[in-house]
């Protein structure tokens, strides 16, 4: 009996700890939110919320001290797109040649690059893009420097390329075999196949990819932060020519020198929680449109 | 005993004349057989009582009563998704590990409501043991699946290795595997493994034995041998048998019980339900009718 | 093809077939361009890949030399090695997994084995999404926020490490999770049946069962740790340590944040390049050998699956 009660405690004792370990993880992100949006909270104590979502100007030092959102969401925004427009075509044929025309250990080997390419540190890229890239650009364009949206852009299309290329990759393969088949059937080649049939009927899952790109994309900090110059100003038409700052690379540059406690500190952990909630929206909708894919097929 | 009055005596819509008709049923069981002697009447295994059950709005059984003698086969037969795997898994409560699965009613085993408060499902497990459709070793030796129960039931490690080769020679697998008791278990056979599994089963010295289609993923001559062991198990064990196999029924049990749509459609010496069934529905499934 | 070519030939009088034909010839130039254009692309992107890494390596190469990993940084860290930012590393990335891997799997056998579908399941598997996609700089912030200003802990090995370790729980519950799922649930059910508590099914068969996921889990988010930089830019990294860490509580240098220093901030960017492309080829040496573990013992695993 007593040895029956023992196992009975023990039991209900691990029952509890795994409870306790997944509302942990809860916990850590309510965690994550209350920081973020206390600290924002007092920030807006002392600064007006319109000067800061609507201010065109980012300036710590200034005074009186500016903190715009602007410049630093138009520079994000620009190196956004700036990488998708090349990431998302090349992204896309080339999980298709995984998918449908490489044989099954081609297959497998680019998969692994592609994993590997995942990993490779930010840090490592953006020391490449500095050496290669940063001279070439400035040559190239004849700028007075290289540190551009452009270069930052073409860093995070290499970034977001393992992401699209992946999750597109699954996309396809997951397309019933029946339909392709049903296709070829039809007389239809091979191309018509891939074109008429498998990427509509993966289409939920790619757009899913392209948004996942995305959010890597936005959230990226350390590679940004060393191609792109930041400089805080809002771009004009040469917006791919000349220096920006993103929100991640404001927070990483400046949180290490600011002072805790003081309005600049506080400004920090507001664009901070800006950027948090933009990429959860970003999760969010390739969740939905994912789901959405998991219904067709 | 004529067809329509059976059929009135399971239609169970009275309480009384239903236990009188299981009185009437049982006495046909166990008095017209000499090798059932009056006192296996008391002699009960397992004891199910108005047992219903509930898979979230759906009943899978309705108001079972069955009786199942020890030290016998018991079979039960029936067409695809008729709740006989069901009800066997109410015997040793697997179905408690099904979230929206909902049980009314009583099962006794050794006279014991094992829906009752206060059970102590893990031992109920050990009491009632089960052999499951697809042999399901552990990813570990053939020595550690048959120490497995023995350890987690708080055995102590010097009578381990005596029950291994016991358990193993009542399965009859001790003289294929002795010399390779360290080899994990997924190398053997699929013969051998699901005989791995009652070894493993008989392992923790169980009452009853439940078999959930056993012999469905194997060739003739591994289900021969199983066969043969539950016919020698039987002498130790009670042995419920879910099967498929209407020769097999036939072959191995001493009794029968056919399943048609969560109910209990009839139930008696397994030659009496294969040679004469009292119910149509009974006589259109052992003919092939339907199923 | 030439079968076809015939066959239209002798039928090629047909205006109809004739037609036909011509739209297939049209079909199949598409279908050629489109294809080229395919494997362009894949081309492309696989050749950036040869690209980064060959220059790294090329360049890195002659510059990792045993000096190299067991000197400290001298002269302002325009010569000597990369020592304290090696072993840095490493103790950031055992820490940070002495934080993350018991949360994590706990987390994870809660989702798969314990909640039941509701609500909390439902919360707790939006979180580890949420948290999945979170930018790593956000981690950093939080963790200066909690560790540091609320807690009160200084800057140092650590905090960085509890830092870091919330950022790889993440993928460390999700692979687990995956790890989990992917033990049949005949084991489950047979364990069961033999009396077993749930917890001595996770214990005794699930974990081991799951094993090899769990241990490429650990593996990738190894290698995430090592080369992350935002979440340990403000918790603990520093510029320059004249020392190896020796405690906890002392501020520590990393191989990623090292090599950041050096492109950006060093005091002659030019001279210290071999320094640098040294610094990233060790990074990049350590993720990719955890890439390749991760990928071998999968397929270990997979032949010891397929095998039965």
């Amino acid at each position: 009996m007593t040895k029956h009660s023992l196992r009975d405690f023990r039991e209900n004792f691990m029952k509890s700890l795994f409870l306790i370990g997944g509302i942990g993880t809860l916990l850590i992100l309510l965690l994550i939110f209350a920081f973020l949006f206390a600290e924002s909270f007092n920030f807006f104590k002392t600064y007006d919320f319109w000067d800061f979502l609507t201010g065109t100007e980012w300036k710590p030092g200034a005074s009186p001290e500016m903190f715009g959102l602007l410049p630093l969401l138009a520079g994000t925004a620009a190196v956004t797109v700036g990488a998708i427009i090349p990431a998302v075509p090349v992204g896309i044929l080339s999980a298709v040649y995984i998918s449908e025309l490489a044989g099954p250990k081609t297959a497998d080997i680019l998969k692994f690059a592609v994993e590997l390419s995942a990993g490779i540190p930010s840090v490592v890229l953006g020391f490449f893009g500095m050496i290669h890239l940063v001279p070439r650009i400035q040559s190239v364009f004849d700028l007075t420097t290289g540190q551009t949206a452009l270069t930052g852009s073409i860093i995070l299309a290499i970034m977001a390329l393992p992401t699209i290329i992946s999750v597109s990759e699954d996309a396809i393969s997951s397309v019933p075999a029946a339909l392709k088949q049903g296709s070829f059937a039809l007389g239809s080649n091979h191309w018509q196949t891939i074109y008429k049939v498998i990427l509509p009927a993966a289409v939920s899952g790619i757009s899913a990819a392209v948004i996942l790109g995305i959010g890597r994309a936005v959230g990226e900090t350390m590679a940004v932060m060393m191609v792109t110059g930041n400089m805080a100003i809002i771009p004009g038409s040469d917006i791919f020519l000349s220096s920006v700052r993103t929100v991640t690379a404001t927070i990483a540059l400046e949180m290490g020198e600011v002072a805790k406690g003081t309005e600049h500190y506080y400004a920090l952990f507001t664009i901070g929680a800006v950027l948090f909630v933009i990429t959860i929206g970003i999760n969010k909708i390739a969740e939905a449109v994912k789901r959405k894919h998991k219904q067709v097929t | 005993m004529n067809a329509t009055e059976s059929k009135n005596a399971f239609s169970y819509e009275d309480t009384l004349s239903f236990e009188n008709a299981i009185g009437f049923e049982n006495k046909y069981l166990y008095e017209q057989d000499p090798a059932f002697s009056p006192e296996m009447n008391r002699k009960k295994a397992i004891e199910v009582k108005d047992l219903n059950l509930w898979y979230g709005g759906n009943q899978a059984l309705k108001k079972i009563y069955l009786d199942i003698p020890k030290n016998k086969i018991f079979s039960l037969i029936g067409p695809s998704g008729c709740g006989k795997s069901t009800f066997l898994r109410t015997m040793n409560r697997m179905n408690d590990m099904i979230s929206n699965c909902r049980i009314e009613g009583k099962v006794c085993v050794d006279g014991e409501n094992i829906y009752g408060k206060g059970i102590d499902v893990t031992g109920l497990r050990k009491r009632v043991g089960m052999v499951f459709q697809k042999a399901n070793p552990f990813p570990m030796s053939i020595y550690e699946n048959i120490a497995y129960g023995p350890k987690i039931h708080g055995v102590s490690k010097k009578e381990i290795p005596g029950i291994v080769e016991e358990s193993l020679r009542c399965a009859a697998l001790w003289d294929e595997v002795k010399d390779r008791l360290k080899e994990p278990a997924l190398s053997l056979s699929g013969g051998q493994q699901q005989r791995l599994c009652i070894a493993r089963t008989l392992a923790v010295k169980p009452e009853v034995i439940l078999f959930d289609e056993p012999c469905s993923a194997l060739d003739p001559i591994s289900t021969g041998k199983i066969e043969e062991l539950m016919a020698e198990l039987k002498k130790d064990y009670t042995i419920v048998i879910v099967t498929h196999n209407m020769h097999q029924a036939a072959r191995i049990s001493d009794c029968a019980a056919f399943f048609l749509s969560g109910e209990l459609i009839e139930t008696g010496k397994t030659a009496q339900i294969f040679e004469n069934p009292q119910d149509k529905r009974t006589e259109g499934y052992i003919t092939g009718r339907f199923g | 093809m030439s079968y076809e070519n015939r066959y239209s030939d002798e039928l090629g009088q047909d205006p109809v077939l004739k037609k036909k034909t011509a739209r297939r010839k049209k079909q199949e130039l598409y279908q050629k361009t489109a294809f080229l254009l395919i494997k362009l692309s894949a081309a492309a992107a696989i050749l950036t890949l040869i690209i980064i890494i060959g220059d790294i390596v090329l360049k890195g190469y002659p510059a990792v030399t045993i000096e190299f990993l067991t000197r400290m940084p001298v002269n302002q860290m325009t010569e000597g090695g990369i020592l304290p930012c090696v072993i840095g590393t490493v103790e950031l990335i055992l820490l940070s997994l002495l934080t993350a891997v018991p949360l994590g799997v706990i987390a994870a056998v809660y989702m798969t084995e314990y909640a039941a579908d509701g609500k909390i399941k439902c919360a707790v598997e939006e979180a580890v999404n949420t948290l999945a996609g979170t930018p790593s700089v956000i981690f950093g912030l939080f963790g200066m926020a909690l560790f540091i200003k609320y807690i009160g802990l200084p800057q140092s090995l650590l905090t960085a490490s509890l830092t870091m370790g919330l950022l790889i729980m993440p993928v460390i519950i999700r692979t687990t999770q995956e790890a989990l799922l992917a033990v049949p649930k005949e084991y489950r059910e047979a364990s069961r049946a033999l009396g077993a508590t749930k917890w001595e099914t996770i214990r005794c068969v699930i974990l081991p069962a799951a094993y090899s996921g769990l241990i490429t889990g650990i593996i990738i988010s190894v290698g995430r740790a090592a080369g992350e930089t935002a979440p340990i830019l403000f918790t603990g990294a520093v510029y320059y340590y004249p020392k190896l860490p020796d405690s906890v509580f002392s501020p520590f240098m990393a191989l990623s944040y090292h090599l950041y220093v050096l492109a950006t901030e060093s005091m002659n960017i030019e001279l210290t390049r071999s320094l640098q492309y040294g610094t990233a080829l060790v990074l990049l040496a350590i993720v990719f050998s955890m890439n390749l573990i991760a990928a071998g013992v999968r397929r270990h695993y997979k032949k010891k699956l397929s095998s039965n």
